[in-house]
């Protein structure tokens, strides 16, 4: 873990939603975030454990850290620099 | 790892230093073949339980970078038919793996009406999870770009019209498919 205490540029709220559009809507915050901006994700869907940092590998992002919060989860996710 | 070949002379490359330098750039190509970026998705149900899965993938393709493409043979037509609201469904006939209430014969499930209430049952139960509706997916995967292919073959023995289906589908056969297929390394049959 790079650093323990992450701050966030902006937060996005997908309580509530189901596969697969905690990831579409993951996809299109970043889409539009800086490179090494941080978003906030609130997630209740119990898939986007394994979902949103499959996303992020293939994406070149990165979840920098990601915890449980009572009855949902917080990732904390780093748009990468442009590879190609 | 780093090789010094300024050393004039001085080189020596073990069979492991190879090893690693080919595992290197075969893990390099990868990451820029082409084909790791694109899913092409036959459709070919027309119910309402088996139009979320194509859906469902290539929304998930797109919001992972990738080129995405459905492609809809006979019924599963159904789903991009501008009707589909009305046309997709499902029925518990035939299908002893559905959850029911309570156990019915298919005698019962199958008379008039029955189809129409599982229906309800099911947009219900899924909306009320928070499961995206079968619009909103098909609004997913336009606005991402992924390509929405209808099967002219089937579109022509099942007397449809090309003015039958939603905006942005286009036409296809058997051809394209495999034209976009072999470029990709995830290809499924649902």
């Amino acid at each position: 873990m790079a650093e323990l205490e992450v701050g966030e540029d902006m937060v996005l709220d997908c309580r509530g939603l189901r596969c697969p559009m905690p990831v579409v809507r993951i996809g299109r915050e970043v889409a539009g975030m800086g490179a090494g901006q941080v978003v906030k994700v609130l997630a209740t869907d119990r898939g986007a454990v394994a979902d949103v940092p499959a996303w992020a590998a293939d994406t070149g992002n990165e979840v920098v850290t990601w915890h449980e919060a009572g009855d949902h989860l917080v990732f904390y996710i780093r748009k990468g620099f442009a590879e190609d | 790892m780093s090789i010094d070949v300024s050393s004039g002379g001085g080189l020596v490359l073990t069979h492991e230093d190879v090893r690693q330098i080919v595992r290197q750039e075969v893990e390099r190509a990868l990451k820029r073949d082409p084909a790791a970026r694109r899913a092409c998705i036959i459709a070919s149900k027309g119910t309402l339980d088996w139009a979320y899965p194509p859906l469902i993938l290539a929304s998930a393709a797109a919001a992972a970078g990738m080129d995405a493409a459905v492609f809809f043979t006979f019924y599963g037509l159904n789903i991009i038919h501008k009707d589909f609201g009305r046309r997709v469904k499902v029925s518990p006939v035939g299908n002893p793996a559905m959850p029911m209430p309570v156990p019915m014969a298919d005698t019962f499930t199958g008379l008039p009406g029955m189809k129409d209430m599982a229906t309800a049952m099911m947009k219900t139960k899924f909306k009320r999870k928070g499961v995206a509706a079968l619009e909103e997916l098909l609004q997913v995967c336009r606005e991402s770009s992924v390509r929405l292919i209808a099967c002219a073959l089937t579109i022509e023995v099942f007397g449809f019209k090309e003015s039958d289906f939603i905006e942005g589908v286009e036409f296809g056969g058997a051809g394209a498919f495999m034209s976009e297929a072999r470029r990709s390394h995830v290809t499924l049959f649902i």
